[in-house]
């Protein structure tokens, strides 16, 4: 396919843009193979005209358009939830733009997308796809115990197509049983060490569901390698993102979960979790919502509820806090798993790391986090942000899982705001690239497939851009102090708030917010100016002691 | 008393902790509070006055539960070993949560020992003719009238009104006869530069057709003391159904064929019963244990609560506007002119003059469109042992329009949310002659002045508390009015009043107190700096060191002080 077979027209004089809150631009548009470009006109006296808009084209969600007499106006609205329109004059230029438009938007073709063309000067390719290697991560654990070990049976992808070729594991578990046990789990993802929590030595580990199936199945070698985790009289606790009874449904479908009599030591939590369509419908709705700036407050508030977004928020929290309570106030290992162990899964396991772990609160550590978790873990990336929440396309397999773990964090930042050494802005940055970017680090579904398509070769890290020293100190957190306690957020939904920076960002108005915010930096990076002995540990009082709802005895569900 | 306290072995329940934690400790009653010390030696002190409702339980294992609401939002669950002792407990709290008379108040009893020219100055501090002056009042066309200086005419307002200067004594008179409670048109505030005025007063004996000539010339002569218009406003603040329905009592709305030149407008804020009710619908749910988000959002919105705060402060933008934009003038009322008028003039005002965004002209203004006027602190509060029909929300509602203002203008104003909660809470506390009574006729009756401490020169004392440390004046001035956005996303619920006591629902860092602690500690530096400047280069790095090295410690007390932080002791010592 030739991207030039798309463009019919590939440039319109006297073009008006206009997006909410600034006034309307008078250019020249242009489609390009990735861009939508409108300069504005030059002006009188020989000034160049400049570029007003620079519109990566996998951004657009939807194309709608609308043609009267010879003026056509198309709206775009796009994947970062932002809506432009233009005005153009002449039908067929209309049409043809949108046309385009639309064609360019839903290229479903890895290798066709941008980050295979873009080639800023500045950055080499392959710099930071080796930032954060397992290897490394592994080697910190190796350095406190030898109950663990790296594994590169997965090495050809052969036995997992989702797993990285290297996996951490028990060091008592050779690798034929781990082969077996890939047989016994959904998709082949087999129990492997998600965090090791250095406190008290405790892990905690991801997978898919076993393959119980009607017949109650049983797998000895993967019975062993979850037993192989647990020393002498230990008990472990298993998270299942699902219901009791959808879990128990899912045996019909050749799936399930771990029946008591065959891991008599582990115990059965289940906390379901939504996600794939009813997920991306609260996304869709709430930003609907969002968008009416029309409503009544009943209106909105009935709205806000019904989307039910804040509802998979709590949700999300008071399991990651389930799961980082199990390790750092019982003293045990902790399985997680739903179905298939790349969505929900992700979301909980991450974000237990984000709330125990200083170090996954750094810049550098999130970073290393996300490598871990959802790239390198296989969450699919490619499926899940094809389409936001605009799209008219009928939905395949998307749904906001990411941006749903982004908003969690958000959460987090906000009732812990020196704790987090990021600031919004990195989480708003990192929702737009999921959905539209010209680095390679979300592409694919998987390791397997970004080696097929040769993506660390081929594109630019999002890692190597964002760390140049004047992009890492853009996405800074000015209040941030290095905070060991284990972060517990509040899960009341008193406490929980809608993140306007992101879900209103294109339609409130900030600048107040904005100028309260800069003087906020300036207050601080003033007080930094004062002599050494500042050193934030003002800031440092997390409530190691906080309550929040959990039983783990009452809730426990025996299969 | 029939009470032998303390109590001992008396358990301090969490209302929304699920593990049924519990703190044990003694519960004490004195004259004037309720004390409970746990075993850490951990204070909770309630005021009997902050009691709005105490309940006992049925009897349980452990013993007997109570549970005592605040009027400040506080609810506490206590569980008494004996039930015979929690009946005593009770009973007490019921008796003295509800004083029969005005003596009875704690705040004249109560003695902070300063001396009495003090206090007397501390009634001095706010004083209405000078911010008349401010404004700029009187001048060529408002005067000072002299028609209600010893209450003959309208009881619930203050000796001292002013009126424009056509406005003859026998308009004053005859209009005051036509308007309910004689609470004729009078003027709450004078735009300098617009020579526009916010007028307040109550709703006209019009019947469905009674006119009254001296209340149309009164009208028409505060219509004509703006020298640059031909039209004003007159804002009926209720809903038009009613302000119909009150034509059958023989009341009602201002007929624009009879006056000259108004343009009328309804716009439609519910009344006081409608606010008490969807406050308590909104503290049910916020009270719920366990509490689903969905059931959160939905039991908000059946409140109405957010809807009637958006309803008072799109009154007080149009109102603003009016004077702003239009430079018109604006006479406002609802029923009484009491309430709902005094929500909208007071958050009108201070969205057009930003001396109201400071801390001294907030208390001016608090003063002026509440406590002056007649707003019945003492009803509305339930103060006394009265007609519980009567209490309701309305000074908690215009608190809490101003503190969404403050979030969405963030530098605007001088004071922060601490302030406007502590308001809230000497509303209730009965410890200040301030709020005590409803009307200025009433207060000078109890001979407050006389008897009792003014709360403003407290709080002034203890400024730096409420100071909001991203406040900039020049903001203020360059925005003179504010005009914030009122689309309903921005109508959220104010975690801080409602919970301001289950501190497990707050963030457990607050950016504020840091920014507060360094800007004060900016403030300090730069002052030590200039100080020092006459000492040699080495001295002075030397004693900033050590200048700094103290404030750096006393403000690591200050922050977890403020947080309720419990393991205060191990900071200190960490230091």
């Amino acid at each position: 396919m030739e991207f030039a077979e798309l463009i019919k027209t590939a440039k319109v004089e006297n073009v008006q843009l206009s997006c909410p809150g600034l006034p309307p631009i008078k250019g020249t548009l242009c489609i390009t193979s990735h861009h939508l470009l409108l300069s504005s006109q030059p002006g009188g006296n020989g000034e160049p005209g400049t570029v007003e808009l620079w519109l990566l084209i996998r951004n657009v969600d939807a194309v709608e358009k609308r043609v009267a007499s010879s003026l056509g106006t198309i709206t775009l609205k796009c994947k970062d939830l932002k809506v432009l329109q233009l005005e153009i004059p002449g039908m067929e230029e209309c049409l043809n733009i949108a046309s385009s438009t639309e064609a360019l938007s839903s290229v479903d073709s890895v290798m066709m997308m941008y980050p295979f063309f873009y080639r800023p000067q500045s950055m080499k390719l392959k710099d930071g796809w080796q930032l954060y290697p397992l290897q490394h991560y592994y080697q910190q654990i190796a350095s406190e115990t030898g109950a663990w070990r790296l594994s590169c049976v997965n090495g050809d992808f052969t036995i997992c197509s989702s797993y990285p070729p290297a996996v951490i594991v028990p060091a008592a578990v050779d690798d034929n049983v781990l082969k077996k046990a890939a047989r016994f789990r959904q998709g082949g993802r087999f129990p492997v060490l998600s965090y090791y929590h250095k406190k008290n030595g405790t892990v905690m580990l991801r997978s898919s569901q076993p393959l119980i199936g009607p017949n109650r199945k049983r797998c000895q070698e993967d019975e062993l390698l979850l037993s192989a985790v647990l020393d002498g009289g230990e008990r472990g606790f298993v998270i299942d993102t699902r219901s009791a009874q959808a879990a128990k449904q899912a045996r019909m479908m050749g799936g399930g979960t771990e029946p008591k009599s065959s891991y008599p030591r582990w115990k059965r939590l289940h906390r379901p979790l939504e996600r794939g369509r009813p997920l991306q419908e609260s996304f869709i709705k709430l930003v609907e919502a969002c968008n009416d700036t029309s409503l009544s407050v009943d209106r909105w508030l009935s709205k806000l509820e019904s989307s039910k977004w804040l509802a998979h928020v709590k949700g999300a929290l008071s399991t990651a806090c389930l799961a980082a309570q199990c390790m750092e106030r019982e003293e045990a290992c902790v399985l997680v798993h739903g179905a298939e162990g790349t969505d929900t899964t992700l979301l909980v396991t991450a974000l237990a790391q984000v709330i125990l772990d200083p170090d996954c609160r750094t810049l550098a550590g999130f970073q290393g986090l996300l490598e871990r978790e959802w790239i390198e873990a296989g969450h699919p990336f490619h499926f899940r942000y094809a389409h936001s929440a605009y799209s008219h396309a009928r939905l395949k397999q998307e749904a906001p899982i990411f941006l749903l773990f982004l908003d969690c964090v958000w959460q987090l930042g906000r009732q812990f705001p020196f704790s987090l050494q990021f600031s919004e802005r990195l989480l708003l940055m990192l929702f737009e690239h999921t959905y539209a970017s010209c680095y390679g680090t979300f592409l694919c579904n998987s390791e397997k497939e970004r080696c097929l398509c040769e993506v660390k070769e081929k594109t630019h890290s999002l890692w190597s851009w964002l760390n140049q020293p004047s992009e890492w100190k853009k996405h800074l957190n000015p209040l941030y102090t290095y905070n060991a306690l284990v972060i517990w957020p509040s899960v009341e939904p008193q406490s929980l708030q809608l993140w306007q920076g992101l879900f209103l960002r294109w339609i409130r108005s900030s600048q107040y917010l904005d100028e309260a915010w800069a003087e906020v930096q300036r207050l601080v990076t003033s007080h930094e100016d004062a002599p050494e002995e500042s050193a934030g540990h003002t800031r440092c009082h997390s409530q190691p002691d906080a309550a929040y709802p959990l039983t783990i005895t009452g809730t426990a569900n025996e299969g | 008393m029939h009470l032998s306290t303390p109590v001992e072995q008396v358990k301090l329940i969490d209302r929304f902790s699920t593990s049924n934690k519990s703190l044990t400790g003694t519960l004490y009653l004195t004259a004037t509070h309720l004390l409970f010390i746990d075993s850490s030696q951990k204070e909770t002190w309630i005021l009997h006055h902050h009691i709005a409702a105490v309940e006992k339980l049925a009897l349980t294992t452990s013993g007997c539960p109570l549970v005592i609401q605040c009027k400040n939002f506080r609810i506490v669950h206590f569980i008494v070993p004996r039930e015979r002792d929690c009946h005593d407990i009770y009973n007490s709290l019921l008796q003295l949560s509800k004083p029969a008379s005005y003596d009875e108040l704690y705040a004249f009893s109560y003695n902070p020992k300063q001396n009495e020219s003090k206090r007397l100055q501390g009634w001095q501090l706010i004083d209405l003719a000078e911010e008349y002056k401010r404004m700029g009042v009187p001048n060529s066309n408002w005067q000072l009238s002299d028609a209600n200086r010893d209450y003959e005419i309208c009881e619930s307002y203050p000796r001292e009104l002013y009126v424009p200067r056509t406005a003859s004594k026998p308009v004053i008179v005859g209009s005051s006869k036509f308007r309910s409670k004689g609470r004729f048109p009078v003027l709450s505030y004078y735009h300098r530069d617009k020579e526009a005025a916010i007028c307040r007063c109550s709703q006209p004996l019009s019947g469905f057709s009674a006119r009254c000539l001296e209340d149309e010339n009164m009208l028409h002569a505060i219509s004509i003391a703006n020298p640059a218009h031909h039209y004003m406003y007159v804002m009926d603040t209720r809903p038009k159904l009613n302000a119909m329905a009150n034509r059958a009592a023989g009341k009602g709305y201002e007929n624009e064929d009879n006056y000259a030149n108004i343009r009328f407008q309804f716009v439609g804020i519910e009344n006081i019963h409608v606010m008490r009710s969807s406050l308590q619908k909104l503290l049910e749910v916020s009270g719920t244990k366990a509490l689903s988000v969905n059931s959160f959002l939905s039991g908000l919105e059946n409140s109405g609560w957010l809807r009637h705060i958006k309803a008072v402060l799109d009154a007080a933008i149009f109102l603003a506007k009016a004077i702003a934009v239009e430079n018109a003038t604006v006479l406002v009322h609802c029923s009484d002119g009491w309430d709902r008028t005094s929500q909208v003039c007071s958050l009108g005002s201070l969205l057009l003059d930003s001396y109201y965004r400071t801390i001294k002209g907030f208390m001016v203004l608090i003063e002026k469109d509440w406590i002056s006027f007649g707003h019945k602190f003492s009803d509305r509060c339930g103060q006394l042992d009265g007609d519980s029909k009567e209490i309701s929300p309305v000074f908690t509602q215009f608190l809490e329009g101003v503190w969404h203002l403050t979030e969405q203008f963030p530098q605007a104003f001088e004071y922060n949310e601490a302030f406007l909660l502590q308001i809230h809470e000497h509303i209730h506390s009965c410890q200040f002659g301030n709020f005590l009574g409803n009307c200025q006729k009433e207060r000078e009756e109890l001979k407050l002045k006389e008897k009792t401490y003014s709360l403003w020169p407290f709080l002034l004392d203890e400024q730096k508390k409420y100071l909001n440390p991203l406040y900039n004046q020049d903001f203020s001035q360059k925005l003179v009015l504010l005009e914030p956005n009122t689309v309903s996303f921005n109508f959220k619920f104010w975690r801080n009043m409602y919970h301001q006591f289950d501190r497990t629902m707050h963030p457990r860092q607050s950016v504020f107190n840091l920014i507060m602690t360094m800007s004060e500690q900016n403030k300090q530096l730069e002052k030590d700096f200039k100080e020092l400047e006459a000492v040699s280069v080495q001295e002075k790095l030397h004693t900033r060191r050590a200048v700094y090295l103290i404030l750096v410690k006393f403000s690591l007390i200050g922050i977890f002080c403020m947080a309720n932080h419990p393991p205060l002791q191990l900071c200190i010592l960490s230091l």
